[in-house]
């Protein structure tokens, strides 16, 4: 029996409701380092959301996400160096060229399964890694600087800190959104079908990797967006976002909020990123003890931290 | 012609660098069927140990055995605290936990070393260029390089295709569970594999040392080519990942060395020397891809030697 009211939702709630009064607080007390730093834990939570649509439902680990964060930030941002300002423009091209290659890259990987599709994902990923560090026109290796946030007419000002973090936030929330009716349509119990059994759907006669490889396209789309938001959100994109580290931080996030449930990847991202953001006030080596902390989460929290709380909650 | 030798040597020093790292990976992958992202940062603990201690003892030789040693128990350690403790779980959660390890063992050398990079020095006999065929002089080092992990890569060879030990591994990459069921202390088989691969891995960050400065994330872009080592040559087969990592060794090193003059013919100058460095970086990946598309079992699968 699924009961509406239990610990799990409740923390949910009442993160998203602090996520949303959160420019006020910053207002009132004057910190507007928070205003900036929960925008990029924001747009990080997107990212991972759209990684667990594939990770968590359609059981495909991928290990080059971070790939689509690049090249939808590099979407933006040499469109901005080429004079065309117009985020009606920027955008969807983002959104475009991150599914393009999603479904490139997605129609080749998909030929592999296990450990073998977390590696080719990795090798695509790092693939675009070194397109945008040959890119010497828009920077190479040292990244693009962007002078001019994406232009929204007089629509939306993203140069303003607390309409552009509403705007990264109603982002997450639609993408969660999308996602929660992606998984729950007949689309997404075929998708969670061939994760569990791709044997049987296949003889159901279900085209399995049709399914998938639409769901990775998706995924890939959405993270496109958290692509653009992100080079919107630093004014700046380099390779390094593309980075294989990146990808894991990702996965991470995803693991320890919990794959597989729909806002456990938001949950993920705010822990991941506050520690960090903690523990390097706290110490210079924050990484020390953030290392071990994994292992203990994988150790001892299965499911991470909405499995624990899913059984926290039956007692 | 000069140029092209001095390339192929370095080609194939590297390649067998490669294997080095390549063959820890793949056994450890293969039989206990465990994703160790962290292999990366014990090549990195091996090269910051030989530093130290040679710098300790003032000799290359004993400073680089005892390195080996330290990053040998350093392995066997981490397996028994942490890692045992993820066979036979998600590949997923032994990522994430690796992953973590990765994180706490940068940070943990910038504690101790601080976060300016270390130099291992050569011994004088070592810098001394070599002429292999008249004319054509080579650095000493780096033939020792290639003798050394040809030797090892021998003895590889020998302990696991004609021991018992060996048998007992080649077992386990074929069927873990079987040899479990067989009676064999399936345990002590894997605190011994991992700590070989420490080992070899600790080997080829000590001897990458001196060409390279010695420093933190040095083991995070090679794991990454050892992985594709692994996964061109087939997980859990030790002859693929040879035979891979002679050949990523060799397409990278190459591809670096002609890949510019090469495309200059075809591009105009300022084009080619822009492209060139990407599209070198990108060869070895380029080659997994499409050897993944082909063959996604890799070339030498494990299971059907």
């Amino acid at each position: 029996m699924k009961a509406v009211f239990n610990v799990r939702n409740a923390v949910v709630a009442l993160v998203i409701a602090g996520l949303m009064l959160l420019p006020l607080y910053s207002a009132l007390s004057g910190k507007i380092f928070i205003l900036t730093l929960f925008t990029r834990i924001i747009i990080f939570a997107l990212a991972a959301a759209s990684l667990n649509l594939i990770m968590g439902y359609g059981g495909m680990m991928s290990f080059g996400h971070a790939a689509y964060l690049g090249i939808g930030g590099y979407a933006v941002g040499i469109l901005a160096f080429e004079g065309i300002g117009s985020g009606f423009v920027q955008w969807p091209v983002a959104l475009l060229a991150s599914a393009l290659f999603a479904l490139v890259i997605g129609a080749l990987s998909l030929r592999t399964r296990g450990v073998y599709f977390i590696m080719i994902t990795l090798a695509f990923a790092q693939m675009a890694y070194y397109v945008a560090s040959g890119l010497s026109r828009y920077g190479g290796d040292d990244g693009l600087t962007i002078y001019k946030r994406s232009d929204f007419g007089g629509i939306i000002d993203l140069s303003n800190r607390v309409q552009f973090y509403y705007l990264c936030l109603a982002c997450l929330l639609g993408g969660i959104y999308l996602i929660w009716r992606i998984v729950n349509s007949r689309f997404g119990l075929v998708v969670q079908g061939v994760r569990s059994n791709e044997q049987r759907m296949q003889a159901i006669g279900f085209h399995a990797n049709r399914y998938r490889l639409v769901c990775f396209v998706i995924s890939g789309t959405i993270c496109g967006l958290s692509g653009a938001l992100l080079a919107n959100n630093t004014d700046f994109v380099s390779p390094a976002v593309m980075y294989w580290t990146r990808s894991g931080d990702l996965m991470v996030m995803v693991i320890l909020g919990g794959m597989g449930s729909l806002f456990g990847p938001m949950i993920g991202a705010i822990v991941y990123l506050l520690l960090e953001e903690l523990l390097s006030q706290f110490t210079e080596y924050w990484a020390m003890i953030m290392g071990p902390m994994l292992l203990l989460v994988v150790l001892f929290a299965r499911g991470g931290i909405m499995g624990s709380l899913g059984r926290f909650s039956r007692g | 012609m000069l140029v092209v030798v001095e390339q192929f040597l370095n080609g194939l020093q590297f390649g067998l660098l490669l294997f080095l790292l390549a063959a820890g990976l793949t056994l450890v992958f293969g039989i206990m069927d465990f994703v160790n992202l962290a292999h990366g940062s014990l090549y990195m603990m091996g090269a910051y140990f030989a530093a130290t201690f040679v710098a300790w003892t003032g000799s290359f030789v004993l400073g680089v055995l005892l390195a080996l040693g330290a990053t040998l128990l350093l392995g066997i350690l981490l397996e028994f605290v942490a890692l045992k403790h993820l066979y036979g779980r998600d590949h997923l959660d032994q990522v994430l936990a690796t992953f973590g390890l990765i994180l706490f063992f940068n940070d943990a050398v910038r504690l101790i070393w601080g976060p300016a990079g270390l130099a291992l020095p050569l011994p004088p006999w070592l810098t001394v260029p070599v002429e292999i065929i008249p004319g054509v002089y080579y650095p000493a080092y780096r033939l020792s390089i290639i003798a050394a992990a040809l030797a090892v890569a021998a003895g590889l060879y020998l302990v696991v295709m004609r021991t018992r030990i060996g048998m007992l591994i080649r077992a386990g990459a074929s069927n873990r569970e079987m040899i479990g069921a067989l009676g064999i202390n399936i345990k002590l088989l894997f605190t011994l594999v991992f700590g070989l691969g420490a080992a070899l891995a600790g080997l080829a960050g000590l001897m990458q040392a001196p060409i390279l400065t010695v420093q933190i994330g040095m083991g995070e872009n090679i794991l990454i080519l050892a992985f594709v080592i692994i996964v061109i040559g087939g997980i859990g087969s030790i002859r693929g990942a040879f035979m891979a990592a002679i050949l990523v060794g060799m397409i990278d090193t190459l591809g670096r060395a002609f890949l510019p003059d090469l495309l200059r013919k075809i591009l105009s100058s300022a084009a080619a020397s822009t492209a060139a460095p990407a599209l070198s970086s990108m060869l070895i990946y380029l080659l997994m891809a499409i050897v993944l598309v082909l063959r996604p079992e890799g070339l030498f699968p494990a299971g059907k030697r």
